[in-house]
């Protein structure tokens, strides 16, 4: 067995197919993740392919186990493996698709659990063909490992850039179809290189022209993602002739625009009770096949736009010039021309939704509003505000999120860099004397996210040196939402009353304003007590910690370290919520934060198992391995690897994110550019080595990653800070420029350590290699565990301790 | 595919119906169902016992328990579901809609105080089984449905249990139904980002709206909408769940 790993075939060939399979997989991932946000709900999706991709570590323990069969037809069996792949991932995501799951009823129904884990089955089986495939390369080339691995490393990294261009030239079945060739032609090059039997070499033909023509030849309804009937753009089609009139495929979603003639679309969140009309004829908006919003016709009635809590600005400011923050299908921006705004400048992340909407205005008899008197600006609104030097009266965040996911709490575990102190400072510091930043909101109750809103904008007030922060706070609620403004200056007398006069004409509550009393709130849509006053008062008030340590939501402000607005479940509720589940408790529980752990709790006793279960059948084999490591130091090596790249590539993609702008470049830059480095670094280990003398490589990689991760925390602040204002380019180059080094020290000890391994048990090579991918698979959620109850900091002090551990024991530590 | 397969149990619940009604007439007497229904009647006593605190009574209105009591709701939801159809929890009945859970019913109704001589209107017809729930209760349910296939299958439905007090309508419910305007009571299932301006000016003075809000299977609150004899509108927002945010409070 021991000597198998001298004579395993290596061959050129290998090399260039696993990059390209490497591409394929995590293509396959970034697309998947975007193909089940639309079919379920994306928390749903997140979790299913974190379970799916456990298929890795089962392929590293079926590796370990068969490696003898597998490697003597290691041609066929890579490149079988990667046809496999090939194949597999269409057809997977056509069978899972076709599984009757529904995320909505998984507290009711028994049998949905049941269907949850098949569809974890059948998406783990493409990544466990290409797992195979992977392990068995590293397993013939252990003492190549580290240009193996730069060429995993950098196919993973191109595969990441190549999809999100995907996503954007191709629809979603096409880019589908991408994957699986890419696949196909991984197990090609494999199967048709070097010399064969004729008979064998027109059999491996054969096979990749059927790999190269399935993708090709399914059906496009297959392949097209269908979303649950409970989703609002399915719902929205049950209408008679209600159709998709135009749509938009990229990587931040997927747009239809419908039209419902016999029962028009109609959305007006919140609208008050008291409003003389509803909103005009509309077309329904959607993203992802939910988060309804809609697009107006500017020529309509727009009165409606007068009585939501949304207009409640400018009752504060006259004339003023308008900054909206997410100008979606376009109600803010509407709302602002209606009231007279001065000037407008709209902020919007997705270029696809300005083509869009200009693509329904334009096809439809009804005005839009882009020409003249609006200035549309494609970014993110946190980089905006940050580059800006000019001033605005009002600046208006807009409510683009859907209700139905924000009452059932999915996006808990969103981080949302919009709803951070850092971020209200942010736009508070662009605030005109006098001036209002605005933030509506869903209401939900027992009141959540509204309190946990305005212990974000005191802390924001007070970082700015505000000494009374609840002079400078008011907010308002209807029935369905709240709108809290924040002054640039306290709000007088002047002020106070004409919110008054507002909320009284359309009968919304007051929550909050300087001086308010409790006889005054909770008057027109009532709740059983006053809790939204009560708790405002208590978060404005001289102790809200002990206010918050009584409540039972959590609702610390968000911060760009820890932003996780929408996360208000504590952990000692969740039983008592649980145990109301009849009398209708599960709405209050926080779906993605009970997702967040099942994901954490599943994957870890799979991992636990699969880690496990190749040493019954390695046992056996210990006599014929000379000296080998003590398995314990395999295990925390490769396990402390896997947790911690994924560690800082997580918390990375995180801190960049605002300095880059866009989440798009967060994934192309961070992600991509991290794997590319490593790669390089994974290529230079044999430099290393001979640089490195007397000393054991691994312990100068992870001292180099220790010191630089730990200098990173330090410096990454400041030079955001300093170059934010920089043009895009320039932003990229800086980002490149720190990533560079610290992702090629990260390359390097995952192959040092396989490489010793391999040169002393060969046998134990695709154990480890599956020891890797499971704490891989774990370390997305665990690091998202980690942020959300003590921060991303940590995330990335967690990661540099688990480097250090590594080095610590280094598997080539020989047992005698 | 989903949808064929939503039209498809459609069809397989009208079929259903044909062949099911006689029987279930028929054999009034010793209806197999009974017992299931009488315990799903009395788990939502308990459960409102045990809301009692927050609801600010021990019990809903014994005429609304009777009226969850007769309702036969197994035929109100698909055929392969009728064993689950007295479980205190919402079902799904195709084209992306839901039969709300027993007690989320039962709780609407009594919020909604109907009285014998009461009109009712009510938008999103879906299983029609609140429409029949009222129409125990009340003079006549005046219901629309946007989806014409659940719309036919309700007043199928309706027709065949003799609830001939309630009129079904397909098409679009946002204005509500003039002709039959004001209403004493008014339900809003169909999911919606905000109550119809026309619906209200539809509610008489003394009238109450109920709207469920949330999702699908999750009912986050009841809206109760009050129209005062002055004309004057409040609200009221009820959460279903004795639910204290505060630790020792309440």
């Amino acid at each position: 067995m021991a000597g198998e790993g001298a004579q395993a075939p290596s061959r050129p060939g290998v090399f260039i197919a696993v990059a390209l399979l490497s591409a394929g997989v995590l293509g396959y991932e970034i697309l998947l993740a975007r193909l089940l946000a639309i079919v379920h709900w994306h928390h749903f999706a997140y979790m299913i392919i974190a379970v799916a991709l456990l298929g890795f570590g089962a392929a590293g323990s079926l590796v370990a186990v068969l490696q003898g069969p597998l490697l003597r037809h290691f041609r066929w069996t890579f490149g079988g493996a990667a046809l496999g792949f090939g194949a597999g991932a269409p057809l997977a995501f056509a069978l899972a698709q076709s599984l009757p799951f529904n995320a909505l009823e998984i507290a009711w129904d028994r049998a949905q659990p049941a269907w949850l884990f098949a569809l974890y089955l059948v998406l783990s089986l493409p990544f466990l063909s290409a797992a195979l495939a992977l392990a068995l390369a590293f397993r013939a080339n252990a003492a190549r490992a580290g240009a193996l691995y730069r060429m995993d490393l950098m196919g993973a990294g191109l595969g990441a850039l190549g999809m999100v261009f995907l996503l954007d030239a191709l629809p979603l079945a096409d880019a589908l179809r991408v994957v699986g060739v890419v696949g196909a032609a991984s197990g090609g090059i494999v199967l048709l290189w070097g010399r064969a039997r004729r008979l064998a070499q027109g059999g491996a033909v054969l096979a990749i022209a059927a790999g190269l023509a399935l993708p090709a030849a399914l059906p496009e309804h297959w392949l097209r993602p269908h979303p649950s009937p409970y989703k609002g753009l399915s719902l929205a089609l049950t209408a008679p002739d209600a159709r998709i009139v135009a749509e938009r495929h990229g990587p931040l979603g997927w747009l239809a625009a419908v039209e419902s003639p016999a029962v028009p679309f109609r959305h007006a969140p919140g609208l008050s009770l008291l409003a003389p009309a509803g909103p005009p004829e509309q077309i329904g908006l959607f993203t992802d096949g939910g988060a309804p919003s809609a697009i107006t016709p500017a020529d309509a009635d727009l009165r409606y736009l007068e009585a939501e809590t949304a207009a409640l600005p400018y009752h504060l400011v006259e004339r003023p010039r308008v900054l909206v923050l997410g100008a979606g299908g376009g109600a803010e921006v509407l709302r602002a021309l209606h009231h007279h705004a001065r000037a407008v400048d709209a902020v919007e992340l997705n270029p696809d939704v300005l083509a869009l909407v200009r693509e329904v205005v334009a096809g439809t008899a009804g005005a839009g509003w882009e020409e003249e008197d609006v200035e549309t600006h494609v970014a993110d609104a946190r980089s905006f505000a940050a580059r800006s030097t000019e001033r605005w009266d009002l600046i208006q965040i807009a409510l683009v999120d859907s209700f139905s996911a924000a009452a059932a709490g999915v996006h808990a575990l969103d981080e949302s860099l919009l709803y951070t102190v850092e971020a209200l400072g942010e736009f508070i510091d662009r605030l005109a004397p006098g001036g209002v930043l605005a933030v509506t909101r869903w209401l939900k109750l027992p009141p959540r996210d509204s309190l946990k809103l305005l212990w974000t904008a005191r802390r924001a007030l007070e970082a700015r040196g505000v000494a009374d922060p609840a002079s400078r706070l008011a907010m308002i609620r209807g029935w369905k939402t709240t709108t809290l403004v924040v002054g640039a200056r306290p709000f007088g007398d002047v002020a106070i009353a004409r919110l008054r006069a507002f909320a009284a004409a359309y009968a919304f509550d007051l929550v909050w304003h300087a001086g308010l009393g409790e006889s005054d709130a909770n008057r027109h849509n009532r709740l059983a007590e006053p809790e939204f006053y009560r708790g405002a008062a208590a978060i404005l008030g001289l102790d809200p910690e002990g206010f918050a340590a009584r409540y039972k939501f959590a609702l610390r402000s968000a911060t760009d370290d820890r932003p996780f607005f929408f996360h208000s479940l504590k952990w000692a509720t969740l039983p008592e919520l649980l145990a109301l589940r009849a009398q209708g408790g599960l709405p209050l529980v926080e779906w993605g934060f009970v997702i967040l752990v099942a994901t954490l709790v599943q994957g870890a006793i799979a991992a636990a198992i699969l880690i496990l279960l190749p040493l019954l059948a390695l046992r056996t084999q210990r006599s014929t391995d000379t000296p080998a490591p003590a398995r314990w130091r395999v295990v925390l090596f490769f396990a402390s690897l896997g947790l911690a790249f994924l560690f800082i590539e997580i918390a990375f993609m995180q801190r960049f994110a605002v300095f880059l702008g866009h989440p798009l470049y967060a994934i192309a830059v961070v992600l991509a550019g991290l794997l590319v480095f490593a790669g390089l670094g994974a290529g230079a280990i044999d430099r290393l080595a001979r640089l490195a003398g007397r000393w054991p490589p691994i312990t100068l990689a992870a001292a180099g990653i220790v010191v630089g991760g730990g200098a990173y925390i330090g410096l990454l602040p400041w030079v955001f800070e300093a170059a934010q204002g920089w043009p895009v380019s320039a932003r990229i180059a800086v980002a490149l420029a720190l990533l560079g080094p610290i992702g090629f020290l990260l390359g390097m000890p995952f192959p040092l350590g396989l490489k010793a391994l391999g040169a002393r048990a060969p046998a134990l090579v695709p154990w480890a290699w599956g020891i890797n991918a499971c704490a891989s698979v774990v370390s997305a959620s665990l690091a998202t565990f980690i942020a959300l109850h003590v921060g991303f900091t940590p995330v990335l002090g967690c990661a540099l301790v688990l480097y250090a551990l590594a080095a610590a024991v280094t598997p080539w530590r020989v047992r005698r | 595919m989903r949808r064929t397969t939503a039209r498809f149990a459609t069809l397989v619940i009208a079929v259903q119906l044909f062949a099911a009604f006689p029987a279930a007439t028929a054999a009034a007497d010793d209806d197999p169902f009974a017992e299931a229904r009488a315990d799903m009647v009395r788990a939502v006593a308990e459960t409102t016992e045990e809301t009692a605190e927050w609801l600010g009574k021990t019990a809903l209105a014994p005429k609304v328990m009777e009226a969850m009591g007769r309702v036969p709701r197994h035929l109100f939801v698909p055929p392969d579901l009728e064993d689950m159809g007295y479980l205190n929890r919402p079902l799904p009945i195709g084209y992306g809609q839901t039969i709300s859970q027993p007690y989320i019913v039962a709780l609407m109704t009594d919020l909604l105080e109907p009285e014998p001589g009461d009109v009712a209107f009510e938008l999103g017809t879906g299983s029609s089984y609140q429409a029949a729930v009222l129409a125990e209760l009340v003079a006549e349910v005046y219901t629309v449905e946007i989806v014409p296939p659940l719309a036919e299958s309700a007043a199928e439905r309706l027709e065949t249990l003799g609830y001939d007090n309630v009129t079904v309508r397909a098409g679009d419910g946002y204005f509500g139904w003039p002709e039959h305007a004001p209403f004493d009571i008014i339900v809003v299932t169909a999911a919606a980002s905000h109550v119809p301006p026309p619906l209200i000016a539809q509610l008489k003075p003394g009238g109450r709206m109920v709207i469920p809000v949330g999702s699908p299977f999750l009912t986050q609150h009841l809206l109760l909408v009050e129209k005062r004899e002055d004309g004057s509108v409040t609200s009221r927002q009820i959460l279903p769940v004795i639910f204290v945010p505060l630790t020792g409070g309440h």
